[in-house]
């Protein structure tokens, strides 16, 4: 690990401050971050530890819930209000890495947490255009079996690794940023990138920005959803895809529905096309795997990961189909 | 710059670089917490901080500056074990008995969790009070501890004396 300096936060304008120094870098639980450090594939000079900043849970008027950036895993997956009235977020959570990782992962770093392919964290015998631009993909014809489907580029085929994450694209989180300018919400989906000809730079972020908090907004339709993650062994391991969706049916028919994908692209995958395919239509097996594959057919397999097109298409079906029984 | 471990007060190394285990292991010779993957898969290196399970091998020293750190040296002796070191023997919980230590203090902090109503990926109903114990609850919730000599099902029995609820 290269060497670097530490300091403890002791509140938002601090930690801005700080944060804003080249080659600094906010430090939540360090699970990612202290591994690819001492991979010295990340190498900040600078480590603001922003672990001792909010980490209430506070209900809005509006109904809805900010969620400070420090918060747990855990806590979050724990708290009441999610498990009843956002139970996709709590079953999104519990279904990512493991109790111990949970305890010590805040929000805000699962968030930014990095891409697990084997070539970005190979720095000894890979070449990888996140790690160094340029560089060339060894995924892109190497083991991809993990890689993505959706929206990946002849730079990168990495898949963003956070299950939360996808629970929150569905319900339309917002982010809280704060930099020493600024303050502004970003949606959730729109936080992080696509690879394109980047594959380094994966959010939206400026700069020195810092996540304070997340939003959820107040919505009747997210207490009737859930997530299902399909992996390679029942427990402590990365999606092969996921899927969270929430669902509400009026009178046999799709009134309101949002589904987002995991484990097929460098960002949550938000499956607008589905949605929008699913409006107005008899809630159906027939009506899901229409959606299913409206949303896949810009699918392009790898070669080793033409099933995640077909695994996708049946965990989207699967997953509206036991919401839809529950809503009858 | 002090850290409390096992109900001793010590202090965090001056280096940030220094992980919670390597400060246990190297600087306080408390060498029953083990050095396995050192990058956050086996769970041999948990520990418990103000009772939570963690992985000090992920952990930065200077992060857990005034926290209370209880390691496997913290839950009893070899004269006096804790009930659950005595269930691990009763029950052939380990062969190596590497991966041991963080096994048994995942166990107590995963037994708070579902005492306090922490959801697993196996909780069926997640906007249950009370979460009841189960083997399969033990076996998701113990999933972050890996053991290559196969001692879980003697994991699970151990674990199980604890959790009268769980023994079926």
């Amino acid at each position: 690990m290269i060497p670097f300096t530490y300091a403890r936060a002791t509140d938002v304008a601090d930690a801005v401050r700080r944060g804003g120094a080249e080659a600094a870098r906010y430090l939540g639980g360090g699970t990612n971050l202290v591994d690819l450090m001492r991979e010295t594939i990340e190498r900040p000079d600078i480590l603001v530890d922003v672990t001792g900043l909010s980490h209430a849970i506070t209900e809005r008027d509006d109904g809805g819930l900010l969620i400070g950036a420090a918060t747990s895993n855990t806590a979050l997956a724990e708290h009441r209000a999610v498990r009843t009235r956002y139970p996709a977020l709590s079953r999104a959570i519990v279904a990512g890495a493991s109790a111990q990782i949970r305890n010590m992962a805040t929000v805000g770093g699962n968030l930014l947490q990095r891409t697990r392919c084997a070539y970005f964290y190979d720095e000894a015998g890979a070449h990888c255009n996140k790690r160094h631009p340029g560089d060339g993909c060894d995924a892109m014809d190497g083991f991809n079996r993990m890689h993505a489907i959706l929206g990946a580029s002849p730079s990168c085929v990495s898949v963003h690794p956070s299950d939360m994450c996808v629970a929150l694209a569905m319900l339309d989180a917002q982010v809280h940023l704060e930099a020493p300018a600024s303050t502004r919400r970003l949606p959730l989906t729109e936080l992080h990138r696509l690879p394109g000809d980047r594959p380094d730079v994966e959010t939206h972020l400026a700069p020195g920005e810092l996540i304070t908090a997340i939003e959820l907004p107040a919505a009747s339709l997210a207490v009737r959803s859930t997530y299902r993650k399909v992996r390679d062994r029942a427990s402590y391991a990365f999606a092969l895809v996921s899927v969270a969706a929430a669902l509400e049916v009026e009178e046999g028919r799709v009134k309101e529905v949002r589904i987002a994908l995991g484990g097929v692209a460098h960002k949550p995958w938000r499956a607008w096309t589905a949605e929008a395919a699913l409006l107005g239509q008899p809630a159906t097996e027939a009506s899901f795997a229409a959606a299913a594959q409206a949303e896949l057919a810009a699918a392009r397999p790898l070669k080793d990961n033409g099933f995640k097109i077909e695994l996708a298409r049946r965990t989207m079906v699967a997953v509206l189909g036991e919401l839809a029984g529950e809503a009858v | 710059m002090t850290i409390s471990v096992n109900g001793v007060e010590a202090m965090l190394p001056s280096d940030p670089r220094v992980s919670l285990l390597d400060l246990l292991r190297e600087q306080l010779g408390l060498s029953g917490t083990k050095k396995g993957c050192d990058q956050g898969a086996c769970g041999a290196c948990t520990v418990l901080v103000d009772g939570e399970r963690i992985l000090s091998c992920l952990a930065l020293a200077v992060q857990y500056d005034g926290r209370s750190v209880t390691t496997i040296e913290g839950l009893g002796t070899a004269e006096c074990p804790h009930p659950l070191q005595s269930a691990f023997i009763a029950h052939d919980g380990f062969q190596c008995g590497y991966c041991t230590p963080g096994q048994i203090c995942s166990a107590m902090g995963m037994i708070e969790e579902v005492r306090r109503g922490t959801p697993s990926h196996v909780t069926s109903d997640i906007t249950a009070e009370v979460i009841p114990f189960s083997r399969d609850e033990v076996r998701e919730r113990m999933s972050g501890n890996l053991c290559r000599c196969g001692a879980h099902n003697g994991i699970v029995d151990a674990i199980a004396t604890l959790l009268p609820e769980a023994a079926e």
